[in-house]
């Protein structure tokens, strides 16, 4: 643990005045889990008390004390998910894991644990792995999404959830199409922009479906650059949208062909955008 | 002054007093558990449960955290009142039937029995000692964990707090622990239920001039 970090957030929160859970949030988010050191220093840099700290972390299910895996596995017990079995999927991955829900595996890979109810009842019994949703989980399906999960979720995501779909956009300043039928990302056409950055200019195309954040560039982008955006037909950047949900980058705006507006943060590896269909 | 009726007599108390303080002050007797002059109200055991307002209005509160209000009328014994502090009592019993405070309500409101599974909890979580250590002791050692079914006092990580004075103070307000206290067994005359602090009187050796709550300290006559 890095005593630097926490020292960080505590500063960063000071100035805000922001309560107690977002710097527990942050720091969470930092190490994976609450070190206890970094409670400790919360205790003694923000001038609460260790047992309010420690009451309110150990009070909601989404803060851990433990270090938790790379990959963390949440099986649906709600009730419309217990009807249709969920038990035994929860029952099956504690055996393929070799791990009681709530533990994390040896290798540090995955973390199990049961949650009560995820609000997608109709997709039950389901199963959550790093936020992506799979629906209708058999038994037999479960050493499929742990094999899926150790390939790299991220990878597969387009095929399986049916959710996913094609969007066409085009710029809003001229109007013209930003898709590439030419080259393929996800086996769909892409969105192609011209991306700049530190000097560097080139094509950038970004997957169109909505939910997969693949992307192919000519430049290799290294993680955090905020990208500037521009339409390689008007050559006006594209820029003016509203600030990003996650990071606070302002936004890239295009128009979807269908009626409508998506934004997409042109901050490298953050996932922030948003859709605006009309009718 | 704000003017009220207690159980159909008039009367007036100071505003800003609680229910039960103006209860209490003219005799009217409300049991209590978590209640504790000098520590802040709590509303935990609702073992001080009063019947408010008229007919379709009426309700059940907590006297020890509702203040008192100009023209309100409050019944201390109605049927709904003692019927839902007969319930109370029970649940209490059925959760640290071994505590002697819980036993002597019980024998007071002639509950005799009680119909759910014995649990036989060292804690039934009225944060009283959590109140104790932070406004008496000025410590604040010791506080509530976790929720739910698995909510439980202690100190952070389990450990034995730095601001922790060994005062005895959680052991001394606690409902549920004078049978931990008393118990036969050295080693478990720890008090579980409100801190993981040694029994003073245990350390005896290490911490000679001070203070002990416990009379008469059983765990003491045990080390003799």
């Amino acid at each position: 643990m890095n005593p630097e970090v926490v020292h960080n957030i505590l500063e960063k929160h000071q100035q805000s005045q922001d309560g107690l859970i977002s710097i527990l949030e942050d720091i969470q988010r930092s190490f994976g889990y609450l070190p206890s050191q970094a409670l400790q220093q919360v205790a003694e840099e923000s001038g609460r008390n260790l047992v309010d700290i420690y009451g309110v972390a150990t009070f909601y299910k989404s803060f851990s004390l433990k270090p938790r895996g790379k990959h963390l596995i949440s099986v649906c017990l709600g009730t419309a998910c217990h009807v249709r079995g969920a038990p035994s999927i929860a029952e099956e991955f504690e055996k393929s894991l070799k791990i009681e829900a709530g533990e994390t595996t040896e290798d540090q890979e995955f973390t199990l644990e049961t949650v009560n109810c995820l609000g997608a009842c109709a997709l039950g019994p389901v199963v959550v792995v790093d936020g992506h949703y799979f629906p209708n989980v058999k038994r037999t399906a479960v050493a499929e999404i742990i094999a899926k999960t150790r390939e790299g979720i991220d990878k597969i995501e387009v095929k399986t959830d049916q959710r996913v779909f094609p969007i066409e956009v085009s710029c809003p300043r001229c109007n013209h199409s930003l898709m590439d039928t030419m080259n393929l990302v996800d086996g769909h056409p892409c969105i192609t922009v011209t991306a700049s950055f530190n000097r560097k200019h080139g094509r950038l195309s970004m997957s169109c479906l909505y939910g997969s954040y693949n992307i192919a560039s000519e430049h290799v982008i290294p993680p955090d650059i905020v990208l500037n955006l521009f339409c390689p037909h008007c050559h006006a950047e594209l820029s003016g949208g509203a600030n990003c949900a996650e990071c606070g980058t302002p936004m890239v705006p295009m128009i979807v062909r269908s009626g409508g507006v998506v934004q997409v943060c042109p901050r490298r590896g953050c996932k922030g955008h948003l859709l605006d269909l009309s009718e | 002054m704000i003017k009220l009726t207690i159980n159909g007599l008039n009367v007036s108390v100071e505003e800003g007093s609680t229910i039960l303080e103006a209860a209490q002050f003219l005799g009217f007797p409300i049991p209590t558990l978590c209640h504790m002059e000098g520590l802040s109200p709590y509303g935990a055991c609702r073992l001080c449960v009063v019947e408010i307002g008229e007919d379709a209005g009426a309700k059940l509160v907590t006297s020890c955290t509702y203040p008192v209000q100009e023209g309100m009328k409050v019944r201390t014994t109605s049927k709904r009142v003692n019927r839902a502090r007969r319930m109370i009592i029970e649940l209490l019993l059925a959760s640290c039937p071994q505590s002697k405070v819980i036993q002597d309500i019980a024998s007071k409101y002639n509950v005799r029995q009680q119909r759910f599974r014995q649990e036989h909890e060292d804690c039934i979580l009225c944060g009283l000692c959590v109140r104790m250590c932070e406004e008496q002791m000025v410590a604040k050692a010791i506080g509530f964990r976790g929720r739910g079914e698995t909510r439980s006092i202690g100190t952070p990580f389990d450990i034995k707090s730095d601001v922790c004075r060994l005062c005895g103070g959680c052991m001394y307000v606690c409902p549920a622990c004078q049978l931990r206290c008393t118990y036969t067994e050295p080693d478990k005359a720890v008090c579980g239920g409100c801190a993981n602090i040694a029994a003073p009187c245990l350390d005896k050796d290490k911490f000679g001039d001070m203070m002990c709550y416990m009379d008469p300290c059983v765990a003491c006559e045990i080390e003799k």
